[in-house]
């Protein structure tokens, strides 16, 4: 009875504690400009389902999809157990679901062996990580908490399938020698060999598999919300990031109505004059952003496929397309944290532009969209990066000078470079 | 047969109460750089070839306002589209081809938000369907046969727009050795103009882009790479150049080598 209660004050501890960080993360997106993505509700649901479910994407790079594909399809499915361990924490029962039979069997069978294969993922990935120096993995901006965030999110998971594995071999051996409450159930193609490492003792035995239990729910709870503060929150909002992710070919880039207003009022003089109420055109800093940028920023995994396929990186510019992402992130924590301290944001002297994100690096990007097509969760760097340049341009005015004269040209002559519009068609007289 | 080409002007078929059933969006690259200007006659060419009742708006083109889009001035994009809009909407132009990825781009994806709604085709596209067509087809014994060939694939048609067939449909024709680089489709590497970087110097760095991508078609061992983009040109000429590899590795448009396969 003690047990349970413990239980269920733990369960309900944990689920509070991750409810207040879900509805902080939830605000701190709402910080974002509004945009519409409503549309098209079931072209959505298919991307979703292809791209975050199906993991479309993650099979451009083969070998990485397979072991991220079984350590999903581990987490998904031994999910199960986890209902099972709730409901006999709660209710003082012990494998509730026992009576499937036949099904029950079948299902710890699956389990087992999901468990083995995700322990072997997480390993290896932990080598290509940390051995192998996989050069996606490795570079600047990972060091320091990223990469210690990476490895901790393994050794996690390899201890909490460990544990799961322990507790089920335990448990069979305890069956064996018909204790109670341990009825025959299940079926244990791994834990079973486990066994001749475990002692004799019952006492020992039941030690063994309530430590395990308990350390296997606890440490998923611990999880739960260590998910906020981690890279690993992908796990839930892939789903809503795929959904809402942009529809149209990734050649068009929004347009920027504020700006139509303007233009056509001064093309027509006789419309009337724009409302003026836009504080700002382009992106400086967090409230600048659109929602959907934000939820890219917390969607991000740091797994650097955008970063492997920019151009301007391959070549050795400062530009990574991941640290666009993970720089959104930090800021807007920041933000967030101190509208929690005063209630409402105040002036920090900081912004999101030049003490996070260098004009260097927003200047090197060819807008080639390698970044947006490598993403495996959808996330569009490439927004935040041209709105910063349009900050920059169109409200400082501070482009390099060269595309200062690009630009000029253009407005002059109506060409990138400096030839006389009368001379446009002179090539057909060649 | 370069001196039999006429190019007619939108204004010249107005003139004459006529009006083009495609317009031949031609581009500032195409207009003015003297590379480019060897794609834009080849498409001449081609059009006046098949038979198309084509048109230049000549010296009423004006650049799409696309390098100034992506530099970040959204002012000086809209009002370059929108007196291209009044230009085009006065001729009432329908269909348009562009020699151009980028104005392809533009036009086609985002003029429509500002009032201008065409039908845009690449040129790849057009003679991907004259080919079909049956309109096109490569002379007997022409320069291309046995060569080895890739393709670059521009960002704004490949990635930016899903356009990776038809300009391979074009090679295919020629019973050449095609040979695909190791990045290419949606995993192609960008020659390193687009995003308004063709008009100023790369950030500091360990490599030219245009040079990292030229070493890509260099493993292919093709003897010449073809693309369908100005500025994807310039780039890849410069990458040869650096590479000082000018005698193994020419670097030609779909629409040249198209026009030269049809001994136009």
């Amino acid at each position: 009875m003690v047990s349970q209660v413990i239980f269920g004050i733990l369960l309900f501890v944990a689920g509070f504690l991750f409810y207040r960080n879900a509805r902080k993360i939830y605000r701190n997106i709402r910080l974002g400009h509004p945009i519409n993505r409503s549309d098209h509700p079931w072209q959505r649901l298919k991307v979703m389902l292809l791209v975050a479910f199906g993991q479309k994407k993650m099979f451009k790079r083969p070998v990485p999809a397979l072991l991220h594909l079984l350590v999903y399809l581990g987490f998904c499915i031994i999910n199960i157990e986890m209902l099972e361990i709730i409901i006999d924490g709660l209710s003082g029962t012990h494998r509730v679901f026992s009576f499937l039979g036949g099904f029950y069997i079948f299902l710890i069978y699956s389990f087992e062996l999901l468990a083995i294969l995700v322990l072997a993922s997480c390993l290896i990935f932990l080598i290509r990580r940390n051995i192998l120096h996989v050069r996606r993995l490795n570079q600047k901006e990972l060091q320091n908490w990223p990469k210690t965030d990476a490895n901790l999110i393994l050794l996690v998971e390899i201890l909490l399938m460990s544990a799961f594995l322990l507790m089920n071999a335990a448990d069979q051996k305890l069956q064996l020698l018909n204790v109670s409450p341990y009825i025959q159930a299940g079926a244990f193609p791994i834990s079973s060999l486990l066994s001749m490492l475990l002692p004799a003792n019952i006492n020992a035995l039941i030690l063994i598999e309530r430590f395990s239990w308990w350390f296997h729910i606890v440490g998923v709870l611990a999880f739960l919300n260590y998910l906020p503060i981690s890279k690993h929150l992908h796990i839930i909002l892939a789903f809503p990031n795929t959904y809402f992710s942009i529809l149209d070919v990734k050649g068009k880039f929004e347009n920027m109505e504020a700006v139509t207003a303007e233009v056509k009022a001064m093309l027509d003089p006789a419309l009337p004059p724009p409302d003026t109420t836009v504080s700002r055109f382009g992106v400086k800093d967090i409230h600048d952003l659109t929602w959907k940028n934000l939820l890219d920023a917390y969607t991000c995994t740091e797994c650097g496929r955008c970063t492997a396929v920019c151009p301007a990186n391959i070549t050795g510019k400062i530009l990574s397309p991941r640290k666009i992402m993970m720089d959104t992130r930090d800021r807007l924590e920041e933000t967030g944290r101190n509208i929690d301290h005063n209630a409402s944001f105040v002036e920090d002297g900081k912004s999101l532009l030049d003490h996070y994100i260098t004009r260097e690096e927003i200047w090197a990007c060819t807008t080639c969209n390698a970044c947006v097509e490598a993403c495996p969760v959808n996330i569009n760097p490439l927004e935040i990066i041209m709105g910063l340049r349009q900050y920059i341009v169109m409200e400082e005015s501070k482009a390099p000078a060269s595309l200062n004269n690009m630009l000029s040209n253009i407005e002059n002559n109506g060409a990138p470079w400096k030839y006389a519009q009368a001379d446009r068609a002179n090539w057909t007289q060649q | 047969m370069e001196n039999q080409l006429h190019i007619p002007t939108v204004a010249e078929l107005v003139a004459q109460g006529e009006s083009p059933d495609l317009l031949f969006w031609v581009g500032c690259a195409g207009s003015f750089d003297e590379r480019a200007q060897r794609i834009t006659r080849a498409i001449c060419k081609i059009l006046q070839h098949v038979g198309i009742k084509y048109a230049i708006l000549g010296t009423e083109e004006s650049c799409t306002g696309d390098p100034a889009k992506r530099a970040g001035n959204e002012f000086l994009f809209q009002m370059q589209a929108m007196m291209n809009i009044q230009v085009l909407d006065g001729y009432a132009i329908k269909k348009i081809v562009t020699a151009c990825p980028h104005c392809f781009n533009t036009l086609k994806n985002e003029y429509p938000n500002l009032g201008g709604h065409y039908e845009v085709i690449h040129h790849t596209q057009l003679i991907h369907s004259l080919i079909d067509e049956g309109k096109l087809k490569p002379a007997d014994g022409h320069a291309f046969r046995g060569k080895r060939i890739t393709y670059h694939d521009p960002c704004y048609l490949g990635r930016g727009n899903d356009v990776y067939e038809a300009p391979r449909k074009a090679l295919e024709v020629l019973d050449a050795d095609l040979v695909e680089l190791k990045r290419c489709r949606s995993n192609g590497l960008c020659c390193g103009a687009g995003g308004a970087q063709l008009f100023k110097e790369p950030e500091a760095g360990n490599k030219d882009i245009q040079v990292e991508r030229i070493e890509d078609v260099m493993e292919s061992k093709a003897e010449i790479v073809a693309s369908a983009c100005p500025f994807c040109m310039t780039m890849l000429r410069d990458g040869v150049k650096a590479k000082e590899k000018e005698q193994d590795i020419e670097v030609l448009d779909i629409a040249e080598i198209t026009a030269k396969a049809n001994r136009l």
